[in-house]
């Protein structure tokens, strides 16, 4: 038997076929193996890592791990101080970040990263085909309806439902005339290789930020542009803005030391011998300014590569191209088609106050790909949820320890919820559940927790209680150590639930 | 799916934008985010808080309250800035009548751009004028 042999999931017929195999992919095959959902997962890649083998171009991360953080590695509540590691039913896979970081940041490196998850995939026996490229896919007619054709550079997989978790990472650029002769991010060179230049980058978002925070030490002078203003994240109290790690940039502009931040949209970038000229026009008043640059790098973003899905009527928006998605990220057009890790920021939720939810990151999706995998299990495999039963007198208690240190209540804040039916047999856990599912798609009476943030900087557990078909929101007080366990939070939400809850104590 | 430039396109077009030069309404093309909804998936819910101020690039929305639809907003309208002006909760739901594209502003964010776009929120203005004589009128 050849080596290509012995690769897991060869080309056939499968229930389920997952591609890709970042932190997305990895945490779904995991979250569909532990269920007994037969499936198939396959990467063009030849490792675990996705996105994380090659970026960020500065090789620290933006996510951090906080080894001795409170609670201890092995539990589900170290899971809200680890925002790298996959999570895992058993104790000894848990928090492996933890375990790949040398001391000198919270902030592990991207080639320790790349080791958690690898060795996540070997301690748990998650399997992925590498070396397998997903070229093209079709619709055809099958025995229990249509199924997809995922076709690979090893063959042909045929499935009823196609999970595609391949990231946000081909590099996008706009049209602006002349960018074609910038370096987009992805190809930017070693930062020695820029020292004395005059560096232009478009764009200032994080990637944009990243640049200039790597070259400062470089570079004779850094600008950066476009037409929108960069909002600092602690500036806006969410990751909707230019991380903490990248403000220097903006101390320097602001004092004037050989960092210029603009507000202008780029009209046009040619080239004269060694020197580019940029001509931008100001957003303020439409004012002209041409600037020379012996670098000009597009930090413009990412987009899906979704291949041919488009075609087949997937639904895509945004710059990004993020596909269009149900709560349950299938795709809003075309069934029977999901999605899994970084792509799943394309359900964005209620984003309520402007907070985006942190699908974008492990910390969210890797709550996302086990709701997944749960719902799979659920509606096209007949698997019966687990929904255990809450004594009316340990539901105040219940809710408000999920209020405090619920994993995914704080890493999807406003976005995943914490769902308990109040049906004739008195309360039941029904589990994680997206909120906005939990809002507009359930029947019954519920208690519907979220831990949620007004955008000001407050933090603060929310209750949405449906009682008789109506939804009454109702926000409990926040508190200076975000620990809702006290006897005021107690009395908040007993006052809540004395009408809908027969017994709360 | 809209490219920038597209946006852009779209804005200068509608009267909301109409007095916005072309880098400043590339500006307000990347303050605002882009958003899909599918047919029948709810945007707004009335009596929830936090919502946002959308203006619609193609499609059409109802105005659902207490179960009954009682107006529709489509290319060019928006929806959200009573909320957020007054900081109450929506009082209707609005719900896609069919799939919707639009470009979304967080609450927050609603007050810090119509003070650096004083055209727009007199635009604004002119159009709630309007809404508010035609309930008047219907009313009456």
């Amino acid at each position: 038997m050849s080596a290509a042999d012995e690769r897991p999931f060869p080309p056939g017929d499968y229930p389920v076929v997952v591609v890709g195999s970042g932190p997305g992919a990895i945490q779904l095959s995991y979250e569909l193996e532990r269920l007994g959902i037969d499936h198939a997962t396959i990467s063009a890649d030849e490792a675990p890592g996705g996105m994380f083998r090659r970026w960020p171009f500065f090789q620290r991360l933006l996510s951090w791990t906080k080894p001795y953080a409170p609670e201890e590695r092995t539990t589900r509540a170290f899971e809200r101080w680890d925002w790298n590691s996959m999570i895992a039913e058993r104790p000894e896979h848990r928090a492996l970040q933890a375990e790949y970081m040398d001391g000198t940041s919270d902030f592990p490196s991207r080639p320790e990263m790349e080791q958690s998850l690898t060795a996540f995939t070997e301690r748990t026996g998650t399997r992925i085909r590498y070396g397998c490229r997903w070229t093209a896919t079709r619709r055809e007619p099958g025995p229990d309806g249509d199924r997809f054709v995922v076709e690979t550079t090893d063959g042909e997989y045929r499935c009823r439902i196609a999970i595609v978790a391949v990231g946000v990472a081909e590099p996008w650029s706009p049209s602006t005339p002349g960018i074609e002769l910038t370096a987009h991010y992805a190809d930017t060179r070693s930062a020695e290789t820029y020292a004395g230049k005059r560096v232009f980058i478009i764009g200032k978002q994080n990637s944009g930020f990243e640049l200039a925070s790597g070259l400062l030490q470089w570079a004779a002078r850094i600008t950066l542009a476009s037409p929108s203003p960069a909002r600092l994240s602690v500036v806006v109290n969410s990751l909707n803005g230019v991380r903490a790690r990248y403000v220097q940039p903006f101390e320097d502009s602001a004092l004037g030391f050989g960092v210029d931040i603009l507000n202008a949209s780029i009209e046009r970038i040619t080239r004269s011998g060694n020197a580019f000229h940029v001509d931008l026009r100001q957003t303020v008043d439409g004012s002209a300014l041409m600037l020379e640059a012996d670098e000009v790098i597009s930090a413009t973003g990412f987009t899906c590569p979704l291949l041919d899905l488009p075609e087949l009527g997937v639904a895509t928006f945004g710059q990004a191209k993020l596909p269009a998605q149900t709560a349950f990220w299938e795709s809003a057009t075309v069934p029977g088609i999901y999605f899994a890790g970084t792509i799943t920021q394309g359900a964005a939720g209620l984003k309520k106050h402007g907070m985006p939810a942190f699908s974008g990151a492990v910390q969210g999706h890797r709550y996302n790909a086990r709701i997944l995998a749960r719902h799979l299990g659920e509606r096209h495999f007949g698997m019966d949820r687990d929904r255990p039963a809450i004594r009316p007198r340990d539901l105040l208690d219940y809710l408000l320890d999920e209020a405090t240190g619920g994993p995914e209540l704080w890493h999807q804040k406003g976005y995943l919820a914490r769902v308990v039916s109040l049906g004739s047999d008195g309360p039941r856990d029904e589990g994680i559940l997206p909120l906005t599912h939990a809002l507009d798609d359930g029947d019954g009476d519920s208690l519907i927790l979220t831990v949620e943030a007004d955008g000001a900087g407050a933090i603060y557990p929310v209750l949405y209680v449906r009682h008789d078909g109506r939804t009454e929101e109702h926000a409990l007080d926040s508190h200076p150590l975000l620990d809702f366990r006290t006897t005021a939070h107690r009395r908040q939400l007993a006052d809540m639930l004395k009408r809908v809850v027969p017994g709360v104590a | 799916m809209a490219t920038r430039d597209e946006i852009v396109e779209s804005l200068a077009g509608m009267t909301l934008f109409a007095d916005l030069s072309a880098p400043q309404l590339q500006g307000v093309a990347g303050r605002m985010d882009e958003a899909f909804f599918a047919d029948g998936e709810r945007i707004l819910r009335q009596g929830l808080t936090g919502s946002g101020f959308y203006v619609i690039l193609d499609g059409e929305v109802g105005v659902v309250v207490d179960g009954r639809q009682i107006n529709t907003l489509g290319r060019g309208e928006f929806f959200g800035e009573i909320s957020i002006l007054l900081q109450k909760p929506p009082v209707a739901d609005i719900v896609a009548l069919r799939p919707m594209r639009c470009l979304v502003l967080a609450g927050p964010a609603v007050e810090p751009f119509l003070l650096d776009h004083p055209r727009v929120m007199y635009r604004m203005l002119q159009a709630l004028g309007r809404r508010l004589t035609g309930a008047n009128r219907a009313r009456s």
